[in-house]
């Protein structure tokens, strides 16, 4: 029973064959990770010992309630993704399609692994394996991709280095890698300065990778120029498992409070939070290229689900947990659709979206109802995560929360519907004409696609994966009262 | 002060290696130079674990076995910790592969552009 964990992470070894087995292995995960978080909500959690170890020797992997629910978010988003960027794919990648699917397939491998872990080592293993996929994969996008890959590698590396840095200071105060016997022995000497400077390093570390406000430099560059196959990958579930392993020091391997009262890491996160709220909104308004507005607005959307967790309440936990599933499906919507347009048009600057919306309905309608969703208009699925985290504001009377979540809704909408207004509203452009395409800066990969496809709407297999997450976060959001009540509240309590 | 730093001098070693591998990381401009102050940055902390598994007159974590019989005593004072030395081999192996990495990036971006000055490179980028 317990080997199914293994199957996600055995199937996703393969190199060669490409795109089929690749969405075999995927698909396999699903429906694995779906199967066991069926399984763990009758049976509850479920423990698979590495090699035969039992811990605290061995290495464990834990499957509790939120791991399966954050594992079925990043393995389905991920199917829907790869089916939905093979054009792509086989476009960028040319004659390295095998090599490009295998890092595909380390990358998501990487990320369920820091998912399902209970080993703190481990997870910086897994950290690891899936940034070293992550980086060669922006770098394939050549040009200025090669320079923000290479940024991204140093400042990752250092990500990882302090995670380790703190780990090492957590091991050596209380022997153990295991994160359920470190809550134990930690509650013991809660006030040692290592331990202190452990948390420190390790929220250090990980706030890296989540792209918490200063430490976000690395992403807008990376996710702009990345090629479309990638970053649509990556955007959606990378930094959400980044921020799923932060929440997962608050809740497994901390004693509880602690983050809160002993070292004020909630509070960090909190103003972080805030700050990076405000801050990527306001620089996703002023941004010219879609993709790279989209970069800021996951910076100001992850920034919500720090907010979340620095309100280090049960509730602020629900809110994170629940942003993190939303921000996963929102985002994919609006890459898929974003790389839509770019394969049939190469339009990726937001002046030329006009009259976009007539040209090719279904993208740009899931395109819409993503947006809707990312600005919380009640229905779809961004309503209920702001909603938890306004009332978990509410509830630790942090009013400062309430108002930048609640402004953040209002900036969010400034920059959306920017391009549906000018997707539906405005006449259709004329067809740029190759001058315009020069003048624009329009890349070699844009200017031949645009010559060669006229086509009106995305090819099916790119249009039904875009629509189907679109639809999915309305879904979800009429859903998300089952998923806290059966999933969110009993995994956080 | 001195006695301090003497006294456990690895830890004091190893915070000053951080600070010299963040300074090449930020402070250079060549980009062969970033990626060596990462690896002293990352040889800090492999140094940092291998002095914290440090012990005194301790020795090899191997009991020894002669007609059957464990002759070495089982006791864990008697002996250096192993498993940060296995947990830095693993590190180890991360950091040659984060290296590699790097320097195939490298290699093609001095191949398209002839540079690796991060500055002039970024002017001929954005060309």
């Amino acid at each position: 029973m317990l080997a199914a964990l293994i199957v996600p992470v055995a199937a996703r070894r393969r190199y060669e064959l490409g795109f089929i087995l690749a969405l075999v292995g995927v698909g396999l995960s699903m429906v694995a990770s779906i199967w066991s978080l069926v399984h763990v909500l009758d049976n509850g959690t479920m423990r698979y010992n590495l090699g035969g170890w039992a811990p605290p020797i061995g290495i464990e992997y834990v499957v509790d309630l939120i791991a399966a629910f954050v594992v079925v978010i990043v393995t389905s988003v991920a199917t829907l993704v790869i089916i939905g960027t093979r054009r792509w794919a086989d476009h960028e990648a040319g004659d390295r399609l095998g090599s490009f699917y295998g890092l595909v397939m380390l990358l998501i491998a990487g990320l369920v692994g820091m998912v399902v872990t209970g080993d703190l080592f481990n997870l910086f293993v897994f950290l690891e394996i899936s940034s070293l996929a992550a980086y060669s994969l922006i770098f394939l996008g050549g040009g200025r991709a090669m320079l923000a890959g290479f940024r991204y590698l140093i400042l990752g590396s250092v990500g990882g280095s302090f995670y380790m840095l703190g780990v090492g200071f957590l091991y050596f105060s209380t022997g153990t890698l295991n994160m359920g016997e470190m809550k134990e022995l930690l509650t013991d000497d809660a006030t040692a300065r290592s331990v202190q400077a452990g948390a420190a390093f390790i929220f250090a570390g990980l706030g890296l990778k989540m792209a918490l406000v200063p430490m976000h430099l690395w992403l807008p560059d990376a996710y702009t120029f990345a090629p479309s196959s990638v970053n649509t990958l990556i955007a959606p579930i990378m930094t959400k498992v980044g921020a799923y392993a932060m929440i997962r020091m608050f809740l497994s391997v901390f004693p509880d409070g602690y983050l809160k009262d002993a070292v004020p890491i909630a509070d960090a996160l909190l103003v972080l939070g805030l700050i990076g709220i405000v801050f990527g909104s306001i620089a996703a308004m002023s941004q010219k290229d879609i993709r790279r507005m989209l970069a800021y607005s996951s910076i100001s959307q992850l920034a919500v689900i720090a907010v979340g967790l620095g309100l280090g309440t049960p509730l602020g936990l629900v809110a994170a947990l629940l942003h993190i599933m939303n921000h996963a499906v929102m985002k994919a919507t609006l890459f898929m659709a974003a790389a839509s347009v770019r394969f049939t048009s190469g339009i990726t600057l937001v002046a030329h979206f006009s009259g976009i919306g007539r040209r090719m309905p279904f993208t740009m309608g899931a395109f819409t109802l993503g947006a809707l969703a990312m600005v919380g208009i009640p229905p779809a699925t961004g309503f209920f995560s702001k909603w938890y985290a306004v009332q978990a504001g509410i509830e630790s009377s942090q009013w400062i929360v309430v108002v930048v979540v609640l402004a953040s809704s209002l900036l969010t909408a400034v920059y959306l519907f920017r391009i549906l207004e000018s997707a539906y509203l405005h006449p259709l452009q004329p067809e740029p004409s190759h001058a315009d395409h020069e003048r624009d800066g329009f890349g070699e990969t844009e200017r031949e696609l645009a010559e060669e496809s006229q086509a009106h709407e995305a090819p099916l297999d790119m249009a039904i994966p875009t629509v189907l997450l679109g639809l999915s976060t309305v879904v979800l959001g009429v859903l998300n009262a089952v998923i806290v009540i059966h999933i969110l509240e009993p995994g956080v309590a | 002060m001195i006695d301090e730093i003497a006294a456990r001098f690895p830890y004091w070693a190893s915070g000053a290696l951080i600070v010299v591998g963040l300074y090449g990381m930020i402070g250079k401009r060549n980009l062969i130079k970033k990626l060596i102050g990462m690896n002293i940055f990352q040889s800090a902390i492999i140094l940092f674990f291998i002095a914290g598994s440090l012990r005194d007159g301790a020795t090899l974590p191997i009991l020894l076995v002669e007609g059957g019989h464990i002759v070495t005593p089982v006791e864990p004072e008697l002996y250096v910790n192993p498993l940060p030395h296995v947990l830095m081999l693993t590190a180890i192996v991360v950091s040659v592969a984060i290296t590699g990495v790097a320097l195939a990036f490298l290699v093609r971006i001095y191949r398209e552009y002839q540079d690796l000055d991060e500055e002039s490179l970024l002017k001929k980028v954005r060309q």
